[in-house]
């Protein structure tokens, strides 16, 4: 075990272990609400840090590491352990069900995925009419929800009950510079967190928040937030990268953030207004270190952020996120330099934030 | 105050930057407050007065900001796109000229559209500032801007950028400067973040967990050509909330402030709101709850570029929290 002290000075870096625990985050299911698996993963991970850990009401993972010094700057970090998915909301017969989605989803992406329901993650198929009886009329139209169904080929003996939640049935892969998995919105977010925990520096007090329920409106974060009541925040998300190529050759405008551009900071999104001199500060100690960022176009969106800055009496916040490819997908492809990037920047700041930060000038 | 109203109108204050306008109201209230505090978010908190016997603990709130503009792309040629900070609405912009906080201005241009008859998005419209490409636009990603004009004094009415809510900002202000005694602990809130979401009031209500929650807004109004149906109008006094989208206002203090402008001989209209709100429905639901309210000021065209208020109307909304903060309250 290592102590604080000794791993100060060391840049944690993305090595081998530090993928297979995105590996074993990404494969895990944890639906809003239900997230057992992955806080389950974090409290082991987190078992030999000298820090203090808290499961609050909601389920959220607290974690405090005390600062070496006294009246430290009180800095929050979020990630969120859930993820989108589904929930059974009636058993048909057969083994059919009916469900409900849980979080952002396009009904588009579903016909023919397969999932994991429930604890025992039981593997079946978001059924459709196969091509051999569909109209050239009814291939035009996209499938709604109401038309769709799980199908468990089980004949009914199943043990999935109504509530229980499925995931999208993806293993974890590495390909090339990339990471393909799903949910890494926010796995990559909670295996960066639990680096920095691992790496705390001394001179603040690290409020690491593994939150829950954000995918359905950061709910977790709220009432995290209330109870750790810090001076600033910072949450670690993901963020779409539609960074292709336009089909008819036009300047693509609206890529929200770009693969391989290193971590992407947020000015503006429907939830939060950034904190200007938070802005400012991860730029600046970007550019010191020579770690590549991106500005995330401003829009629409929102993190555990948003939340967060309106807890109390107002917590001067900003999201930071790892850019990827096709989130809220069965398979979302982020880079690992992205993601080096975004630790690298994240705890090159943490080194060097101070209470007067808050004394500059918005 | 009509300079005064000039000085906060001229001046860029887009949600999350008020740091400009929050200056101005800051050297204007400081001979008058008796603390004056920013806040975690940037909220400008100003006390006067203590709490007596006969008093409460009062929160007013004007915001500081306007809605305003965020550059989410710079193009090849130097065009800036932008998305919007509160409720910008596209066919108030093209033609409009704006300012970054930079001090850089520019006019909204939009694209060739394929169907004039069918309404356009804020994403068909861009940003320029004359530059001639990429590398020669002096704005990046993420920098912010305002319409920008100068205001127009038309004897008894003004237009304006940002009446919406610097007019309330000049009749705190104001009203701060007249009130001479009060058996009240006032807390005067010049807050931030409202156009995206009240969210500055939310923080500062928590700090200060009052007794009695007022905003001090604008208004739609029902008397332009085929205009929404309402019964404010511009001159009629200042209106006295009862109802918006998101709030009811306190019946006891929506009839104190009824008593009140009567007894004084003021005009007052009443006001319901179909859509939109104000600080005070996030003041009302903070902790426990706060009876909360709002003095509305009647203003035509708002979140355009050029929003107009009558000047006797704001005069008036004066007066009757002058007369509300010189005197015991009581609810019902």
């Amino acid at each position: 075990m290592a102590t604080r002290e000794q791993t100060y000075s060391q840049n944690p870096k993305i090595g081998p272990d530090q993928i297979k625990l995105l590996e074993k985050l990404s494969n895990a299911c944890a639906v809003s609400g239900d997230e057992g698996e992955v806080r389950a993963i974090v409290l082991e991970e987190l078992k030999s840090s000298p820090s203090e850990i808290q499961i609050d009401a909601l389920g959220n993972v607290l974690v405090t590491c005390k600062a070496k010094k006294k009246n430290p700057l009180r800095v929050m970090l979020a990630a969120h352990m859930d993820e989108v998915g589904f929930m059974i909301t009636e058993k048909d017969e057969g083994g059919l069900c009916r469900f409900d989605l849980v979080g952002g989803i396009d009904v588009r992406y579903l016909a023919g995925k397969t999932v994991l329901i429930g604890r025992k993650h039981t593997c079946a198929v978001i059924g459709a009419k196969p091509i051999h009886l569909t109209t050239e009329e009814e291939r035009k139209q996209a499938f709604s929800l109401d038309s769709l169904r799980i199908d468990l080929g089980s004949g009914g003996n199943d043990g999935v009950k109504v509530g229980d939640r499925a995931a999208f049935a993806t293993t974890f892969q590495q390909s090339g510079p990339s990471l393909m998995g799903k949910a890494l919105d926010d796995r990559l977010g909670v295996a960066t967190l639990i680096e920095l925990v691992r790496n705390a520096p001394p001179d603040i007090e690290l409020l690491a928040a593994f939150t829950v329920q954000e995918e359905v409106g950061a709910r977790g974060a709220r009432v995290a937030a209330y109870t750790m009541n810090p001076d600033i925040a910072i949450a670690i998300d993901s963020t779409p990268a539609q960074d292709l190529p336009s089909w008819d050759d036009t300047e693509n405008t609206r890529y929200n953030t770009r693969l391989g551009q290193g971590p992407a900071i947020y000015v503006a999104d429907s939830g939060t207004l950034s904190d200007p001199r938070l802005i400012r500060f991860l730029a600046e100690t970007a550019e010191k270190h020579n770690i590549p960022y991106q500005f995330r176009q401003p829009g629409a969106g929102g993190t555990d952020a948003s939340q967060i800055h309106k807890q109390r009496e107002g917590i001067p916040s900003i999201s930071i996120s790892v850019p990827g490819r096709y989130p809220h997908t069965p398979l979302m492809i982020a880079r690992l330099d992205d993601w080096q990037n975004t630790l690298a920047l994240m705890h090159a700041a943490l080194q060097t934030i101070s209470p007067d930060l808050l004394k500059r000038p918005r | 105050m009509k300079n005064l109203i000039q000085k906060l109108v001229e001046s860029i204050g887009p949600s999350g930057y008020e740091s400009a306008v929050r200056e101005i109201v800051r050297d204007e209230v400081a001979p008058f407050a008796e603390e004056i505090r920013i806040d975690a978010l940037g909220n400008l908190i100003v006390r006067k007065g203590s709490k007596t016997k006969s008093g409460m603990r009062l929160m007013l709130a004007a915001h500081l900001d306007e809605i305003g503009l965020i550059a989410t792309h710079i193009d090849e040629n130097g065009f800036i796109r932008f998305s919007t900070l509160g409720g910008v609405r596209p066919n108030n912009c093209p033609g409009g000229r704006v300012r970054f906080m930079n001090g850089v201005e520019g006019v909204i241009g939009i694209e060739r559209l394929e169907n004039p008859d069918r309404p356009f998005s804020i994403e068909q419209l861009y940003i320029d500032v004359g530059a001639a490409s990429r590398q020669d636009c002096p704005i990046k990603v993420g920098e912010v801007a305002a319409f920008y004009r100068p205001m127009l004094d038309l004897g008894g009415r003004i237009a304006a950028k940002s009446m919406d809510d610097r007019i309330g900002v000049a009749v705190l202000v104001e009203s701060l400067r007249q009130l001479k005694k009060t058996p009240h602990e006032i807390y005067f809130v010049f807050s931030v973040q409202e156009e995206v979401g009240l969210r500055g009031a939310t923080t500062a209500a928590f700090a200060l967990d009052p007794d009695l929650g007022l905003a001090v807004d604008v208004t739609l109004t029902g008397d332009t050509p085929k205009g929404v149906k309402m019964e404010v109008a511009l001159g009629k006094g200042p209106a006295i909330k009862v109802r918006d989208g998101k709030m009811l206002s306190d019946p006891r203090l929506v009839q104190y402030l009824i008593e009140t402008a009567e007894k004084a001989k003021g005009p007052y209209q009443l006001e319901i709101l179909e859509g939109g709100t104000t600080d005070a429905s996030v003041i009302q639901i903070t902790r426990a709850g706060i009876p909360s309210g709002c003095i509305s000021i009647p203003c035509r065209y708002v979140h355009s570029p050029s929003e107009m208020v009558d000047y006797n109307d704001v005069q008036n909304a004066v007066k009757l929290l002058v007369t509300v903060l010189s005197n015991p309250i009581h609810l019902g």
